[in-house]
């Protein structure tokens, strides 16, 4: 099989054929300890801001 | 002295009550009236529902916190207000009905100068034939709604996963059990925690996993979608939740009011009114809410509960009931302080204030069933809602009946919100959102409703480390142990 394993959900002409999938970068980004570290302190700080501006 | 009473002791009601202890001190008295002995972190029932937690690690005694705090504590349940008292007496009482070992049965009339109704909602399963009586969960389908409910899923989901090895295969269906439902982030979590423990097993390629809520876009989650800043886009809710549902290989069925349950088949009416089945071997679906069923009387013990709760049973408070149409709903119909219109002593916060709308737009079949989320009043708002309402007694009972009330909004508040995707050290991930407000204000951002520099939302191992260390704070803070008033809600 030639196609991307990452694409193999998608059905043409089904409810998912209009969708975003990612790819096998974007995948492993999600779990790489590193840059979710970086990602960690990221959105900590982002909601931060969202909980001071709410209280 | 003063009394203030609080009925229930979730999240929004132990919040109001531990902040009124603390600010009030010993010269008044704070009451907690609740039926459950235990506290519970809800958000974490998720992973109690598939194995990866104990009930005892999502739960803690309530009696050993409130008798730190100085808080009387009940263990009972509310049956009646009593706003303007009886014949007998002009001091307004609540009747509770014990619910504690011994004493079950058992009621009392609570006399109270302010009272809080934050009892949440009664889990309507009965309102879906096959789905549960009344409040009681039924045989076909499982529930993450109480961590006992959620101790039974994990345990069916383990039989599930047992014939999987065995070779049968099985279907999952997981989402809404009703046209009136909402809290479909938590049934969010469930199915995709179920896939993320399939594949830990290694029988994922043995199951079939559905989807089934009364959204009528995925990613609407009750709050109307919601657009996120990614890429330099405003990128929909609803892009975001397909690509999830597709990269899992879950399939999903949307505008769907469940109308029947049956022993491995779910029945179904659809937005454009056809109907349909599913058949299933193991099925959650999240019930309807409803008000826990309190009514009110006045001095001559005439029934007033329609004029202090709305019809679904929820408690009337300073919001905008007669917005009518879509078209004209505002972020100002939002209620701000809480308090009950009719009697200046009563407020209600977490799901148990009546929202004036929802905030998902109304949509019906062509049969005339109303199919749409109803609005969420739970996790951030909730907590924020409750400590308002705490702030504004407090100032009353120190300050004076003058003494202005407190507002919190969902209309100008946020919330933070992290859905599980699975559980993992370094393999788990989940979508760490935050939304502002949580009521789009489509006058002050016209367009999207929200504001999207605070409104953003992405997927990965973060995630999953903020919800558990999430987990850790906020059963902390419910403890009362150390530090506990700089975490907040």
């Amino acid at each position: 099989m030639a196609g991307k394993k990452e694409e193999a959900n998608i059905k043409a002409y089904s409810q998912n054929f209009t969708t975003m999938t990612p790819g096998p970068f974007a995948k492993k980004m999600r779990t790489c300890v590193i840059f979710q570290i970086i990602r960690f302190i990221i959105i900590n700080l982002k909601m931060l801001v969202v909980v001071s501006k709410s209280h | 002295m003063a009394r203030l009473v609080v009925l229930g002791g979730g999240v929004s009601g132990h919040t109001a009550a531990t902040f009124a202890a603390k600010w009030l001190g010993s010269a008044h008295e704070v009451v907690v009236v609740t039926p459950n002995a235990k506290w519970n972190w809800i958000p974490s029932n998720i992973w109690v529902g598939v194995g990866q937690m104990s009930k005892e690690e999502v739960t803690f005694d309530l009696a050993p916190v409130y008798a730190k705090a100085g808080i009387t504590y009940k263990q009972a349940k509310a049956l009646s207000l009593n706003p303007e008292g009886n014949a007998t007496s002009n001091k307004p009482f609540v009747t509770v009905e014990f619910t504690a070992a011994g004493k079950e049965g058992t009621t009392e009339n609570i006399e109270y100068d302010y009272i809080i109704n934050a009892t949440g909602p009664k889990l309507n399963f009965g309102a879906t034939p096959g789905l549960g009586e009344g409040s009681n969960l039924g045989e076909h389908t499982v529930s993450v709604c109480t961590a006992d409910h959620a101790v039974h899923a994990s345990h069916e989901l383990e039989k599930c996963i047992q014939k999987m090895k065995k070779g049968e295969r099985q279907k999952f269906l997981i989402g809404t059990g009703h046209g009136m439902c909402t809290c479909q982030g938590a049934a969010f979590e469930y199915i995709f925690n179920i896939e993320h423990e399939l594949n830990r097993a290694g029988v994922r390629d043995m199951a079939d996993i559905k989807w089934i809520s009364n959204e009528s876009f995925l990613g609407d989650f009750g709050v109307g979608g919601l657009h996120m800043k990614t890429m330099g886009y405003a990128v929909s809710s609803k892009i975001f939740a397909e690509s999830l549902f597709t990269e899992r290989g879950v399939d999903w069925i949307i505008g769907a009011h469940v109308n029947k349950v049956e022993s491995g088949k779910a029945h179904y009416e659809l937005l454009d009114g056809t109907m349909g089945e599913e058949e299933f071997n193991f099925s959650m679906l999240i019930p309807p809410f409803a008000g826990v069923g309190l009514k009110a009387f006045d001095k001559a013990g005439e029934d007033i509960t329609a004029t202090v709760f709305a019809p679904n049973g929820f408690m009337k408070v300073d919001a905008n009931y007669a917005a009518g149409a879509y078209e004209n709903w505002k972020a100002s119909d939002w209620p701000k302080t809480y308090q009950n219109p009719t009697y200046s002593n009563m407020f209600a916060c977490g799901i148990a204030f009546a929202p004036p709308h929802p905030i998902s737009k109304p949509m019906s079949s062509p049969n005339g069933t109303p199919i749409n989320p109803t609005p969420p009043r739970t996790g951030m708002p909730s907590g924020i809602i409750g400590k308002a309402v705490a702030h504004s007694i407090c100032d009353r009972i120190l300050k004076g009946e003058n003494a202005p009330l407190h507002e919190a909004s969902m209309a100008n508040m946020g919330a933070a919100c992290v859905a599980s995707a699975g559980k993992g050290l370094f393999n788990g991930t989940a979508a760490a959102m935050t939304i502002y407000p949580v009521v789009p204000d489509f006058e002050k951002y016209p367009g999207t409703g929200r504001d999207t520099d605070y409104t953003f939302g992405e997927i990965g191992l973060a995630g999953h480390w903020i919800k558990h260390i999430l987990h850790h704070l906020f059963i902390w803070k419910a403890k009362l142990k150390a530090g506990w008033t700089l975490i907040p809600e």
